[in-house]
Order: structure tokens, then C-alpha cells, then sequence
């Protein structure tokens, strides 16, 4: 049975606290929240802390609310808060449906979306739709709160622009205008995706107003945005178009051979979903 | 602040509230089998099997990648509880109807994962307790007896309402 090494558990009952922990602390201290990933890591040895801030009992940092024109979401949200959250069902179903489908119900009961950004792993669902959506991430420390773009915030596998003396307190989602729409396609054989991409576009009929929002994830180390152009003012249906957008993808990627499969499969793989997402968001009803 | 690695925690495990010293580093799973509490399997230990699964809150967690310190304030349940009062829980009554078993040992995992699904939709759609099995994985009956087996309890707990 794997063991984890001691380690301290502040239990922070504040915003406040927590943040004043996290500056006394600097890197001997791991934020903690649902624990999937950290605790993983801690039982594998990857990582060792000698405290632990677990900010679960922070009100400040839990819940869904409507915020003028956007969504803001508690960093220590759970997946499953997310996936049965009424209003993020009406205010972004396509990112509500991706909660539905992160890892297994045991995960979701646990994990969070702050933990999930911070952690940074890039086999991971929520970055790419939040890219796609144009959501920020919103981090507290001792000289104040900022904001910063989800892809500005993810630097690379397990790297991040979070501070050591800092906090995720909320991920700030932009509700999509009328007539804009997103998606998110992925295909999994293990629990975390292969390959993941996340489509955001005004649509008319079959028809992309402008160039949609094209963000692939989970192949490289961070989201990474496809040049959609010739989407432009064309149909899903112009096959030279859709599949010039397809070939971007797949030329975008740089992929390694993992358990996830090999280099060559996971780009051309890249295509298929890229395909997929981008005719879902078109026709709900196309094969996923 | 804590100034030791160990945490004084209250929690009601079974139905019965209990004050115990945690060490910080323990996991939910071996806190319970050292209670005695040996339904919930140590298989995976990452999260993926669901053999070890457990009820936090009503919802179902893996207790191997939990720390113990979690259930302060908070109520577990193991599969030792649902025939506590000497009858089985309907959704144990119906995997025996079903033959929803053969060695298990993913038996116990399956059944909190399914009893947790039911309390949360009395009706559940085929999919959707497709949906709440993934990641409890079964070696030995390929499944559909298990989905099965949910759907039915599902029926027999909303008639008996």
C-alpha cells in the first residue's frame, strides 16, 4: 500500500487565512482542495510538502453566480457542482455538459476546477473549453487580485503563472452572446482524454458568421489555438474549408508517444476530433 | 494553525459519530479497514477502479486517493452499513437477482457507486447508470448484468415509496 510522508494540514476557515498561509508558507506549502491530482502525486512521491492548505472550508471559494455579463465559479468548485449546476446548465451548457463527462463521478465529487487549472496536467478536459470561451483566471496575494486569460495562465505541463504566494480564487467565464455557441469533442481510451478539442462560434444555419474559436487540448503540454480563418462566412459543409482548418490542426500539434498512444495517432487523431467538434457545433445531432 | 501532523477529527462513519486523532497522511481506505471496515477493496490506488469506493456526503469518492482527515463534520458510509438492520439494501437484493457478481470483489464499489446514483435520480435511464459505472471496472461479468441489476432496484425503491 502506498503511504504518503507527513506532512502538516492547515484548514484554513478564510479567504483571509488561507492567503496569509500561503505567503508564510511560499513553496513548502501545496494548495489543496480535492486532493485527485495532489494527492496522487504525493502517494506516487513525485511531490512532497511539508504543508498542506486545504481551502475546501473558504466560502469565498465555493459556488456558481451570474456576475454582470459572466459566470464566475469558485476556484474549490467541484466537477460535480459544475455538472448539476442549473445555472451554468443555461448560461454555458457546452462547458456544463464537458462537467459531466471529467474523469469518473468519483473525481468529479472531489476534484475542482481550480485544482484542475493549477495542477495544470495537460490530459486534462476543462482547459481547452475555457480557452475557447475566453474565460480568465482570477488569482489573490498579497499585492491584490488579477486576472489573467486561461491561456496566459496555463505555461506548460504542471506550470503555471500562479504565484507561490498566491490562490486561484475563481475562474471567470464571459456568457457567449446570442447566436454564439460552443462545443467540446474528445476522445478518451484511458480516463483522461487523448485528445480534446473545443469549438466556440457564432453559427447561422450551417454557416460560421465569423472564424470560430478552435482550441486543442490534451496533446500538447498547454491549449493550443487553431487558425480557423478559412471558417470565415463558410459552411461546415465546404469540405475544402473544413478540411483546411483540419490540416492546421493536425499541423499545429506536436505530440509524444504516451500511454496515450503514439505520436502519429494522436495527430491524426487530432484531425478527426477537430472534424467532429467542428461539425457537432454545427449539427448537435452529427456522430461523436 | 495545526502544529503536529496529526488532526483531530468528528465524523459520523456508519451512522455513528466518532472523535479520532487522524495521522495527516492517512487515507480514508486504511483508516477504515483498520476499523474493521474491509468492504472497500485497495485495488488501483489511483482513482480509476472504483473498488474502493465509499459514500462521502452521499456521493461516492475513492477512499484510496481521500485523506482521512476529510470525514471531520462529514458522514461516510461503507457497504457494512446497508444491512445493518439484518435485510440487504434493495440494490444488493437485486445483483443477487441478477447474478450481478461473480468474485467480488468490485462488488462492494459497485453497489455504494449504484445506491449513491439512486439516491441522487430515483430514475435513472440505462445510460445514465452506464454514465455513473464508468470508472468502476468489473473483470469477471461483463457488465450489462450490473446495469441491469441497478435498473431494477431503481424500480423496486420507487415502488416501495
Amino acid at each position: 500500500m502506498l503511504i504518503l510522508s507527513d506532512f502538516r494540514l492547515h484548514r484554513p476557515a478564510s479567504l483571509a487565512d488561507a492567503l496569509l498561509l500561503r505567503a508564510e508558507l511560499g513553496d513548502e506549502g501545496a494548495v489543496y482542495a480535492g486532493g485527485t491530482e495532489l494527492l496522487l502525486a504525493l502517494k506516487m512521491g513525485v511531490l512532497e510538502y511539508e504543508h498542506l492548505i486545504d481551502i475546501k472550508r473558504c466560502p469565498e471559494l465555493r459556488g456558481v453566480q451570474q456576475v454582470d455579463g459572466t459566470v464566475r465559479i469558485g476556484a474549490a468548485t467541484t466537477h460535480r457542482d459544475l455538472e448539476t449546476s442549473p445555472l451554468l446548465a443555461r448560461l454555458l451548457p457546452a462547458l456544463a455538459e464537458l462537467e459531466r463527462h471529467v474523469a469518473n463521478i468519483r473525481v468529479r465529487a472531489a476534484g475542482t476546477i481550480g485544482g484542475n487549472l493549477a495542477f495544470a496536467e495537460p490530459h486534462a478536459d476543462p482547459p481547452a473549453m475555457l480557452t475557447a470561451l475566453d474565460a480568465r483566471v482570477e488569482l489573490a496575494g498579497p499585492a491584490g487580485v488579477r486576472e489573467l486569460p486561461v491561456e496566459d495562465f496555463v505555461l506548460g505541463a504542471y506550470e503555471t503563472a500562479l504565484g507561490d504566494d498566491e490562490l486561484v480564487t475563481a475562474v471567470v467565464v464571459p456568457v457567449p452572446p446570442a447566436g454564439v455557441r460552443a462545443t467540446y469533442r474528445k476522445l478518451a481510451t484511458l480516463e483522461r482524454p487523448t485528445v480534446g478539442v473545443a469549438v466556440m462560434g457564432e453559427v447561422a444555419g450551417d454557416t460560421f458568421a465569423t472564424a470560430p474559436a478552435v482550441v486543442v487540448g490534451a496533446v500538447d503540454e498547454r491549449p493550443l489555438r487553431v487558425d480557423a480563418t478559412p471558417l470565415a462566412g463558410a459552411s461546415v459543409r465546404d469540405r475544402d474549408a473544413l478540411e483546411a482548418v483540419v490540416e492546421a490542426a493536425r499541423d499545429l500539434v506536436d505530440p509524444v508517444d504516451d500511454l496515450s498512444g503514439s505520436a502519429d495517432y494522436k495527430r491524426h487523431l487530432t484531425g478527426v476530433v477537430t472534424r467532429r467538434a467542428l461539425e457537432h457545433i454545427v449539427d448537435p445531432g452529427s456522430p461523436s | 494553525m495545526s502544529d503536529t501532523t496529526t488532526t483531530a477529527v468528528t465524523g459520523r462513519i456508519n451512522g455513528r459519530e466518532q472523535t479520532l486523532q487522524i495521522d495527516n497522511a492517512d487515507l480514508l481506505l486504511d483508516v477504515l479497514r483498520d476499523l474493521g471496515l474491509r468492504g472497500a477493496k485497495p485495488s488501483c490506488e489511483m482513482e480509476v477502479c472504483g473498488a474502493c469506493t465509499v459514500q462521502l456526503d452521499g456521493l461516492p469518492v475513492s477512499a484510496c486517493t481521500t485523506l482521512a482527515a476529510e470525514i471531520d463534520g462529514r458522514d461516510v458510509e461503507t457497504i457494512e452499513h446497508l444491512d445493518a438492520d439484518g435485510t440487504l439494501h434493495p440494490v444488493q437484493e437485486a445483483f443477487l437477482r441478477h447474478s450481478a457478481l461473480q468474485c467480488g470483489f468490485c462488488t462492494p464499489g459497485m453497489v455504494m457507486t449504484a445506491k449513491a446514483l439512486l439516491e441522487q435520480d430515483p430514475d435513472p435511464s440505462r445510460e445514465d447508470v452506464v454514465h455513473w459505472l464508468e470508472g468502476s471496472i468489473c473483470r469477471c461479468t461483463g457488465y450489462a448484468t450490473i446495469i441491469d441489476a441497478v435498473l431494477d432496484a431503481a424500480e423496486v425503491m420507487r415502488r416501495a415509496r
